[in-house]
């Protein structure tokens, strides 16, 4: 289970809007309790004061970014999905697809508050006028599993779900769906073919999935902490949100941070959006004893290396975004001076390329062949340009290639590796151009 | 349906019969989606909760169950890491070789476990207690390295620590 590492004394409702119900002992927050601390007020009050298209508005004025590392726009979002009295009502999905390399956050909001994601989803139903959720949860969860189906069967006990929502006349429900492995199921759209029973390879767009999505109704996917940010939207207001920020961020909100790598206290922490990379490695305790930061990823094995001096801007999606990297989910994987950036890169591409589905030939075929020529440098047995044609494979990985962005997610920290820290990769440079080397380990192999 | 079988001569032979519980839960899951095929992955699960994997005969009895083709049903077994089409060991031990847990030394922890069981990656010990298996960031990235044998997360794990974390395994 994950761990928030502020204290449930430090949490507050108005400025810890995620995390503030969280027990220090790590149990689930259950259906009483949540109603006593205002949880699905937010349902209400949407039902009474609220139709969808100013439920939308209102998500739309706080600026809420998707979590799950796009950062689109979630009111805007939603704003695009067909709805109306003559449109078929279609689903609300929740990805908990959590799978990517350094992120931890998602796991804490299901396992130990679920009914703040349900409620979430509810709101979400209204606004997009849906008629059915699902939750796809990876498999591995088992946990947040056992707190989600428990706490769904509290919540239609108590009318929260099913037939004529709270005597409202309005129909929503929502299942849990557990996935079976696959990286690339929390691709927006191969997350609707797996929802289908399909094999994950992703769709072309258009159709977006707000037009045709799931089973071809209008769909709309959002991450699991962007929808938990939804009932506190709703109870206190867009204006709440952006303030919850104040002048660290135009991004509205607080972020789920975190860190992972060798620091003294690794884990979770619910800030304002734009707090700095040097305040959340404090938190973290720096780096364990003897060793020094190197490097670092904003958020996930899909975002671009950064350096220590980028440690003091703001992490937000457009701060981040402007070095050339991506924020991403927000939650660090710090790398230590005697950590090899050519063997981290090789291991980040070694699983790009065993979770490429296969469906695209840059990706499928590019990212083992970048796998091959990365385990020949760390060997020391690279040709002279090896480094340049890493290069342009990052460049013919890139956006717009693809369908979808697996490939342009594994030439990020490729490209980044190579720009910050080409010396480590040129040691690996020993034999002429045409010496073909051979292939120390043959891709496929574990 | 003809399709089922037409390609299941030879995997009729293994006479695999769905157990009526694990049919039963098949079709509870089958009303959660509007079309049957959309329960295809949790009735492979179902299968192999109760068999530790999806043999053979259970591709078209999942088939003919959900209604649906048998190709859409393998085409589905094949995809997804985590169902497993050969048998495994009692205890799947998934080891994260994600960034994180790499950043943490999880080479280290890999090779311990197979020095420790006399056995590569994908394979399963000759008692079938053990397999061994990589898997995509288990998001505990904060407990890195970490490895999920079952249900149970573990982590951190130091490579001294085996011996003992596996006697919980029998």
């Amino acid at each position: 289970m994950s761990r928030i590492l502020q204290s449930a004394s430090e949490r507050r409702a108005e400025t810890h809007p995620l995390t503030w119900r969280l027990h220090d002992d790590q149990s689930p927050v259950l259906l009483d309790e949540y109603r006593s601390t205002q949880g699905y007020d937010a349902v209400t009050k949407a039902l009474e004061q609220y139709t969808y298209e100013s439920l939308t508005e209102e998500v739309k004025t706080a600026n809420l970014r998707g979590r799950g590392g796009a950062g689109f726009s979630a009111g805007f979002k939603w704003s695009l999905t067909m709805k109306g009295e003559d449109v078929p009502r279609g689903y609300i999905v929740c990805n908990a697809d959590e799978m990517e390399p350094g992120t931890f956050k998602d796991r804490l909001l299901m396992e130990q508050q679920p009914h703040l994601l349900i409620e979430g989803m509810i709101l979400a139903g209204i606004a997009n006028r849906s008629k059915q959720g699902y939750i796809f949860l990876r498999g591995e969860y088992h946990r947040a599993a056992a707190s989600i189906q428990r706490a769904l069967i509290d919540a239609r006990a108590a009318g929260w779900l099913g037939t004529d929502v709270r005597d409202s006349g309005w129909d929503f429900d929502i299942a849990l769906h557990t996935g079976a492995g696959r990286y690339i199921c929390g691709e927006e759209t191969a997350l609707i073919n797996s929802l289908e029973g399909k094999r994950a390879n992703p769709r072309a767009k258009p159709p977006f999935p707000g037009q045709s999505g799931a089973w071809g109704l209008p769909t709309v996917v959002n991450n699991v902490e962007t929808l938990c940010n939804v009932p506190g939207i709703v109870n206190h207001g867009a204006d709440w949100f952006q303030a919850l920020s104040g002048d660290l961020s135009s991004d509205g909100g607080t972020k789920l941070y975190g860190v992972s790598g060798k620091v003294k206290n690794p884990g979770l922490w619910e800030l304002p959006m734009g707090t700095t990379g040097n305040q959340i490695l404090e938190l973290a305790g720096g780096m364990r004893d003897g060793l020094t930061l190197k490097s670092w990823l904003p958020g996930g094995g899909s975002t671009g290396f950064l350096l220590p001096e980028h440690l003091d801007l703001a992490l937000d999606f457009d701060t981040i975004g402007k070095t050339g990297s991506r924020m991403g989910t927000g939650l660090l994987t710090v790398v230590a001076d005697n950590q090899s950036m050519v063997s981290l890169t090789r291991n980040l591409e070694e699983f790009f390329s065993r979770e490429s589905c296969g469906w695209c030939t840059p990706c499928r075929d590019g990212l083992p062949w970048s796998v091959k020529l990365l385990r020949a440098l760390e060997a020391g047995e690279g040709e002279t340009g090896d480094i340049e044609l890493l290069e342009q494979m990052a460049s013919d990985l890139g956006p717009g290639k693809t369908f979808c962005a697996h490939a342009p997610g594994a030439a990020m920290p490729l490209a980044s590796a190579i720009k910050y820290f080409r010396d480590e990769f040129e040691r690996g440079v020993t034999r002429p151009k045409g010496t073909a080397h051979a292939d120390p380990i043959p891709v496929g192999s574990v | 349906m003809n399709q089922t079988t037409a390609s299941s001569t030879t995997i009729a032979s293994d006479a695999f019969a769905l157990d009526p519980a694990d049919r039963e839960a098949i079709l509870e899951e089958r009303a959660h989606y509007p079309y049957p095929q959309a329960a295809s992955i949790e009735a492979l699960k179902i299968v192999q909760k109760r068999h530790g994997h999806v043999p053979d005969g259970a591709i078209p009895a999942i088939a003919d169950t959900l209604g649906i083709g048998v190709a859409d049903v393998e085409g589905v077994a094949t995809f997804y890491s985590l169902i497993f089409r050969q048998p495994v060991g009692r205890h799947v031990i998934l080891i994260c070789d994600s960034s994180s847990c790499f950043l943490t030394d999880y080479e280290e922890l890999r090779d311990a476990f197979i020095a420790h069981l006399g056995i590569g990656m994908g394979q399963t010990t000759a008692d079938g207690r053990f397999t061994l298996l990589p898997v995509c960031c288990l998001g505990a990235c904060d407990r890195g390295p970490t490895i999920l044998i079952g249900e149970d997360l573990h982590g951190p794990v130091m490579p001294d620590e085996i011996p003992i974390l596996l006697e919980a395994y029998s």
